[in-house]
């Protein structure tokens, strides 16, 4: 061993009788037990130069998952473009994959009107929760209504679904006329409504991070708090705000089971949101389900109407992810 | 390796240099600290007296941009040289925070943890150590009776007598110490200081403060650090009572730092 | 006269700063109303079908005979194998990536891939575990098949949960331990998981939770309806409690509503019980540094 004195050190201090060694009082030596240990475990070493790359193993997994998703979608997207050209897919305006039309348009305005009218019912309710929670509520108040607005996040899709089907569609059948059992109205209310809680909180987080001296500089001139919330907070956290709204749009495009349920099975070419609609989610779901046989048109139509989906919440994602860093160097 | 003969110090530190990144840090230091005696390193904050002291059991290196050139020997051996384990120097020269910093463990875990990560594991032998541990860092009495009960329950000066026992309970050579006291109250910083005291028996110490009045209660030797520069280093006596350097003059009679 | 003025101007502002703070809280309470409604709801339809027996029965025609044993079973047997799994990888990715990974591009890579990842719909992890775990690792519509799609689904949750919990111990504690002549390892394994165990545990908990109630995905890689057993092997077919809600809610007749409602009483109760350990867990081991 390279420096081990300690026990050679108390010996000798023993012997010259310098001190009344506390170390050499013992039977043995902590520093002798310490090296006999060490020198039978060698495999120690190894292993403390191999979890590292365990580890690392572990997070290249992550990267695997994505790289998997690329290249499934990829794949079979590609098998299914060699058969239904790029053009007919994404340019086509009818979807009726049974009888062999792949125009993936309708499926796109339905999840479009549905992510729109989600984001009508989200936005104002969403904004003014995250106003009221940061710039009214007391922190008791902050404190039990934000855990249960959160409450409706972690509620399981299928069961908007149901709620959806069962209660807001049979409601607003009786307000409106014409309104179809399965309609995009009620769903789009419901994804809306799921989507609460992501813009309120992260909104409210943006609001939150607001400096202090800001608003009390606002108060103190005279303002009231809701001047102070629409001309000082509401500019400065607003990239906050635009980040957590489209995190929500990307959130409400890729819902599945609401829309799956409650919006039908019918691709529709429309912006009426009392007719029965299909969205991207929804065909995926319906083609999964059907029975389409392995490498079919059909099988193969689900993972370029899921690539397709994939680009969309990608791009969300990432455009949400830019603004929220920009946001970050505002203080 | 056990041929080597008891250098009269501990450590030898010569042309000593050490960068963060770009900045230099320590320049050209060469001292050397003697066996079983308490050595203080005083200066003004940022001096790089905090860092020499981490560079003694390379805990420095866990700053990934740091650098060195130079030499520090430990007992004759270069404690940079490829075949020397940080992990064995660090049983050897044991370090003491500036905050406390006890495990969110009981106490009896705190002292144990040492002797346990290097393969201790008969319970008797861990007890023998604990006890001999704790009573060497004068704390035995205060919490013989509840060794089970987490350590975070202890007022900021036990934390600090569990952290020296802790430390001892690997039986170490050295002792460093980063401003032992800085976060403590008065009665318990005079508490820590006749430890200290009484560790110098069987311990050699480093101690790093920027309180002067200890470092003239407790050391023996006291090294003055400016600007990473080793200014003066003497008699603990000597150096408060009659300095070379004007530098130190003006540090120690209060017209800086 | 000008004081005049700022005085009823003043009492405008004043009005209206009222006026929308009635309006904020009016706002939020629609959310709350909707969620009071949606529990009251499904209690009053469901509550009277349930019972011991539908906790006890399959699936059936018809429904006095209907039950959600085996979706509950295939619930409770999915997260087994999920939990472990991902728990695993995802802990060891962020012990990767706070401790031993290096500040360059490629970990800045991967911390942004676990980001997007968990911005996926999980209906696409869907899509990849039916080509890969159903088709080219050929396990079928079985419950690994499953279980596998889930772990992948949740690991990103877990990693930035297990992150953010690694991140709070201090650096202090880490110093302590090495510089006891500890190694890295034994630093990680003895002082900083323990540490971090209660965070790693509510987000990992509440990451579950999430997996317990999706659906989409589990469509997607063949988890069935009609199923009749408990599943017996990782190879078994197998059903969830979302799949037998779904089922039972897109059934045209209305009283199959009820059995549905019933269904989702079961397992937002399950989800509660989850929820609430998670907090529990939170509240006991919070601000202990």
């Amino acid at each position: 061993m390279t420096c081990g004195l300690s026990h050679n050190l108390c010996v000798v201090f023993k012997k010259r009788g310098i001190h009344v060694n506390k170390k050499a009082e013992q039977s043995y030596s902590v520093q002798d037990m310490i090296k006999k240990n060490k020198q039978k475990k060698n495999i120690g070493n190894y292993f403390e130069k191999g979890i590292p790359y365990f580890l690392l193993l572990c997070a290249i997994i992550s990267v695997i998952t994505t790289i998997g998703i690329l290249f499934t979608l990829l794949r079979e997207s590609i098998t299914f473009f060699s058969n239904v050209s790029l053009v007919d897919f994404y340019l086509g305006s009818e979807w009726s994959p049974w009888t062999d039309r792949f125009g993936v348009a309708p499926l796109i305005i339905g999840t479009l009107l549905i992510t729109a009218i989600a984001i009508c019912v989200a936005l104002p309710i969403g904004l003014a929760a995250s106003i009221y929670l940061s710039e009214y509520a007391s922190d008791r108040t902050r404190k039990i209504i934000k855990p249960i607005l959160e409450i409706l996040a972690g509620i399981p899709t299928v069961v908007y679904g149901f709620f959806a089907l069962t209660f807001v569609s049979p409601l607003l059948g009786s307000v409106f006329t014409d309104m179809k059992i399965f309609n995009a109205l009620s769903a789009g209310i419901v994804v809306g409504i799921m989507i609460i809680p992501m813009i309120a909180s992260l909104s409210e987080d943006a609001m939150s991070a607001v400096p202090k001296s800001l608003r009390e500089g606002a108060l103190g001139l005279g303002a009231t708090r809701f001047e102070v919330a629409m001309k000082v907070v509401l500019p400065a956290a607003l990239s906050g705000i635009i980040a957590s709204v489209v995190l929500a749009i990307s959130r409400a495009i890729g819902e599945t089971m609401i829309v799956t349920i409650a919006a039908g099975a019918t691709p529709n070419m429309t912006f009426d949101p009392r007719q029965s609609i299909q969205t991207l989610t929804a065909f995926i779901v319906q083609g999964a389900t059907g029975d389409t046989s392995y490498q079919s048109n059909i099988y193969l139509s689900i993972y370029a109407v899921g690539f397709t989906l994939f680009i969309f919440t990608l791009l969300m994602n990432i455009l949400s992810q830019y603004i929220s860093r920009r946001f970050k160097e505002d203080y | 390796m056990t041929t080597n003969t008891l250098s009269k110090h501990v450590f030898s530190i010569e042309d000593f240099n050490l960068w963060y990144g770009n900045d230099q840090a320590i320049h050209q230091i060469n001292m050397e600290i003697p066996r079983n005696e308490i050595t203080a390193v005083i200066g003004p904050s940022g001096c790089g007296k905090s860092t020499l002291l981490k560079t003694l059991n390379r805990m420095i290196e866990t700053i990934p941009s740091v650098h060195t050139s130079g030499s520090i020997k430990y007992n004759n051996q270069e404690i940079f040289a490829k075949k020397q384990l940080v992990e064995e120097l660090r049983t050897h020269v044991g370090m003491v925070f500036q905050k406390p910093n006890p495990f969110p463990k009981s106490i009896y875990e705190n002292v144990a943890y040492g002797p346990k990560i290097h393969g201790i594991k008969k319970k008797k032998v861990l007890d023998e150590i604990v006890e001999k541990s704790l009573r060497g860092a004068a704390i035995w009495d205060e919490v013989k009776d509840r060794l089970n009960q987490n350590a975070y329950g202890l007022s900021g000066g036990q934390q600090q007598r569990i952290c020296i026992a802790r430390c001892l309970a690997i039986e170490p050579d050295v002792i460093l110490m980063d401003e032992p006291t800085s976060a403590l109250d008065p009665i318990s910083t005079l508490k820590i200081e006749e430890l200290i005291k009484e560790l110098k028996n069987d311990y050699t110490i480093v101690i790093v403060t920027h309180n002067m009045q200890q470092a003239a209660r407790i050391s023996d030797k006291t090294a003055f650090m400016l600007n990473g520069e080793l200014v003066e280093f003497s008699d603990t006596d000597q150096l408060f009572s009659n300095p070379k350097d004007k530098r130190t003059e003006d540090y120690i009679t209060g017209r800086f730092g | 006269m000008s004081t005049k003025v700022n005085s009823a101007q003043i009492k405008g502002r004043v009005v209206r700063n009222k006026a929308f703070k009635s309006l904020f809280i009016a706002a939020t309470s629609i959310a709350l109303i909707f969620l009071a409604l949606l529990i009251y709801r499904i209690l009053s339809q469901g509550i009277d079908y349930l019972s011991i027996d539908f906790l006890r029965n399959y699936p059936a025609p018809y429904i006095e005979e209907a039950g959600i044993f085996a979706g509950l079973m295939g619930s409770i047997f999915l997260i087994s194998i999920t939990a472990p799994v991902s728990i695993i990888l995802g802990v060891s990715t962020a012990l990767y990536l706070e401790e031993y990974a290096k500040q360059n591009r490629f970990t800045r890579f991967i911390q942004v891939n676990v980001q997007n990842l968990a911005g996926v719909p999980s209906i696409v992890f869907g899509l990849l575990g039916l080509t890969f775990f159903v088709y080219i690792l050929e396990l079928g519509y079985s419950l690994i098949a499953g279980a596998l799609t889930m772990s992948l689904l949740v690991l990103p949750v877990i990693v930035v949960a297990s992150q953010e919990a690694i991140r709070s111990v201090p650096k202090e504690l880490r110093e302590a331990s090495i510089g006891m002549g500890a190694t890295k390892w034994q630093t990680i394994w003895r002082i900083v998981l323990p540490a971090s165990i209660p965070g790693i545990l509510t987000g990992s908990i509440l990451a579950l939770s999430r997996a317990i109630g999706e659906t989409a995905p589990l469509i997607i890689v063949g988890a069935a309806a009609a199923i009749y057993t408990i599943p017996d092997s990782f190879f078994s077919k197998y059903t969830v409690m979302p799949i037998q809600i779904w089922s039972w809610t897109s059934r045209p007749q209305e009283e199959w509503q009820y059995v549905a409602a019933a269904g989702i009483i079961v397992l937002l109760i399950i989800l509660l019980c989850m929820n609430a350990i998670a907090v529990w867990i939170r509240n006991k081991f919070q601000n202990r540094f």
